[in-house]
């Protein structure tokens, strides 16, 4: 019923993705999301999706797990695309009523939507293939420079990997209790926006209870085991960087300077001429 | 004929990785008045099953039928069978939202559409019919103490009226006298309303003292489907699964191999103490 949503939703399968350091597959995340923002012509968008359709791949996870993820933006792209379209300036292609399509404009958002949409393939890639634990692990070790400002690393790290594991748990828990509610014959389907907005509160008045009753539960066998977080914890399975590793950062920096070359520093005429020169 | 399951399976996460059946083939008559104990190993596909009974869960294959109708044909009325099948879950306590208890267990019958005093009479007949005393009945509910909630709960199911009552767990969490007063409870509802009762459990003694019928599942199929004392002739079998015959049930397969001519069906403490009475009369003789 409410199992469709990715966020943090782990896809167990045995690939070389799913064995990466956190913290190589956190950087390539980011590193991809720069690429994406710094190509601006077609090549680089086409390297883009090689890319990324190789990884998917390689992953070994269900392309529509990552589809899934997309639903919830929807909207989002809509709007941005529809505004985009609409609203930049330049050369008109055609008008309707008082909003007027441009050439730019329909440039502009066809590469918005390509963005948005790599963007949510390319980070639920990531949560897809990474478990909550070791998301935050490796967060925690890539921020662990931020000390030095005071931030305080271990606890946000904590606090994320609470939130990202009681996801599911609340999820769980919200199909029970509505299944609880639709065997005593509540209904929340039909009916009008108010209507619906009320058959909420059997849902969440007991949600809310329970999510409170967990916390305190989690509070308190966190301090019984004598729970006191940031300096001189150890970890039963530290992170360290293997072979494959390095040879992940290596592809993600040679795939980012692909991006960069071809997409930004090389205009479109000149690949078709060194493509010209060497047949020639 | 209330109930019937035909060749029913269910599938969780199908073609995922986390793909795993929970339900195979599962074939079941639940005739009307029946009071059943559906027993199995945590993760045994009970809970699975008891979702199917009144349509919250739609059988990968296989129908669910009720009365005759095919419950998941297109026009059939689930929100009806659900007042008619009605489901207690685990931890009924959890799913209490209102402000006080008798607005709580309105919640049903007024789902049903009833008119307002019809559904305060059901509200009001649902709460005795559970033991809560009347001085509770306009307290929070979650000021209540764990058994009471529980109770309330109950009632909420019981104020719809069903002609099924399918408890899940009814007593995980309880302590000893909390869980007889409950199944006593219900073994009083059921003698004075005649209704059928399927009472899900992992625990043999629970179930042996009131239930007519024992249905022991394991890993998603039906392993036994008898009367309790024929079911509990099969100790080993049972030991396999992770389950136990009642403790009485080892005591006198162990007085009998010791010697003592005793009826190693009993499975109640009433029934061994006589027949081990009987037992030790025939000796002296």
């Amino acid at each position: 019923m409410l199992r469709d949503i990715t966020l943090g939703q782990y896809y167990q399968a045995d690939s070389v993705i799913h064995r990466l350091d956190p913290r190589v597959k956190l950087s390539a995340t980011v590193l991809f999301i720069i690429s994406l923002f710094v190509v601006d012509n077609w090549v680089g968008y086409v390297i883009a999706a090689v890319f990324l359709a190789c990884m998917v791949k390689i992953s070994k996870v269900p392309f529509r797990f990552m589809v899934k993820g997309m639903k919830s933006i929807v909207f989002l792209l809509l709007i941005a695309v529809a505004f985009n379209l609409f609203l930049t300036p330049g050369e008109a292609v055609f008008s309707v009523w008082k909003l007027t399509v441009t050439r730019e404009g329909v440039r502009i958002a066809a590469m918005m939507a390509v963005r948005l949409v790599f963007l949510i393939i390319g980070s639920s890639l990531m949560t897809l293939t990474t478990t909550p634990n070791n998301l935050t692990d490796g967060m925690e070790k890539l921020m662990a420079p931020l000390k030095i400002f005071h931030v305080p690393v271990h606890e946000v790290a904590m606090m994320m990997s609470i939130a990202l594991r009681f996801i599911p748990i609340l999820l769980e828990e919200t199909d029970k209790i509505m299944k609880a509610q639709i065997a005593r014959g509540a209904d929340f389907e039909s009916g009008n926006l108010v209507k619906k907005a009320k058959a909420m509160v059997p849902l969440l008045v007991p949600l809310f209870i329970s999510a409170f009753r967990r916390a305190n539960d989690l509070a308190m066998a966190m301090e019984a085991r004598c729970y006191r977080g940031g300096e001189h914890r150890t970890k039963m399975k530290p992170l360290i960087y293997h072979k494959r590793d390095r040879i992940g950062y290596l592809v993600m920096f040679a795939y980012l300077a692909a991006c960069i070359y071809f997409g930004r520093i090389v205009t479109l005429p000149a690949v078709w001429g060194m493509v010209w020169n060497r047949n020639a | 004929m209330a109930l019937i399951l035909d060749h029913v399976s269910h599938i969780y996460e199908e073609g995922t990785s986390m793909e795993a059946a929970a339900l195979k083939d599962v074939n079941l008559v639940i005739p009307d008045g029946q009071f059943i104990g559906l027993i199995g190993h945590t993760g045994s596909g009970k809970s699975t099953l008891v979702q199917h009974l009144n349509g919250l869960m739609k059988p990968t294959s296989g129908t669910v039928y009720y009365n005759g109708a095919d419950i998941h044909e297109d026009g059939f009325d689930r929100k009806n069978l659900r007042s008619k099948v009605g489901l207690v879950f685990q931890y009924p306590e959890h799913q209490l939202f209102e402000t006080d208890v008798f607005k709580d267990v309105c919640f049903g019958p007024k789902n049903m559409g009833l008119e307002e005093k019809e559904v305060q009479l059901r509200a009001y007949g649902a709460l005795k019919q559970v033991g809560l005393a009347d001085e509770y009945f306009y307290q929070s509910p979650f000021d209540l103490s764990g058994g009471q909630k529980r109770r309330v709960a109950i009632a909420g199911v019981l104020a719809m009226k069903p002609e099924v009552l399918i408890l899940d767990e009814p007593t995980a969490g309880l302590d000893p006298k909390g869980r007889d007063e409950i199944l006593d409870q219900i073994a009083l509802l059921r003698k004075e309303t005649g209704i059928t009762v399927v009472l899900v459990s992992h625990s043999m003694e629970d179930v042996a003292k009131y239930v007519d019928r024992i249905i022991v599942m394991n890993r998603g199929s039906v392993m036994f489907d008898d009367e309790p004392r024929k079911v509990f002739r099969h100790v080993q079998a049972l030991e396999e699964v992770g389950l136990a015959a009642p403790q009485v049930t080892y005591i006198m397969q162990e007085l009998k191999r010791n010697g003592l001519d005793v009826d190693t069906d009993a499975i109640t403490v009433g029934e061994a103490r006589d027949g081990i009475l009987e037992a030790l009369e025939r000796r002296k003789k």
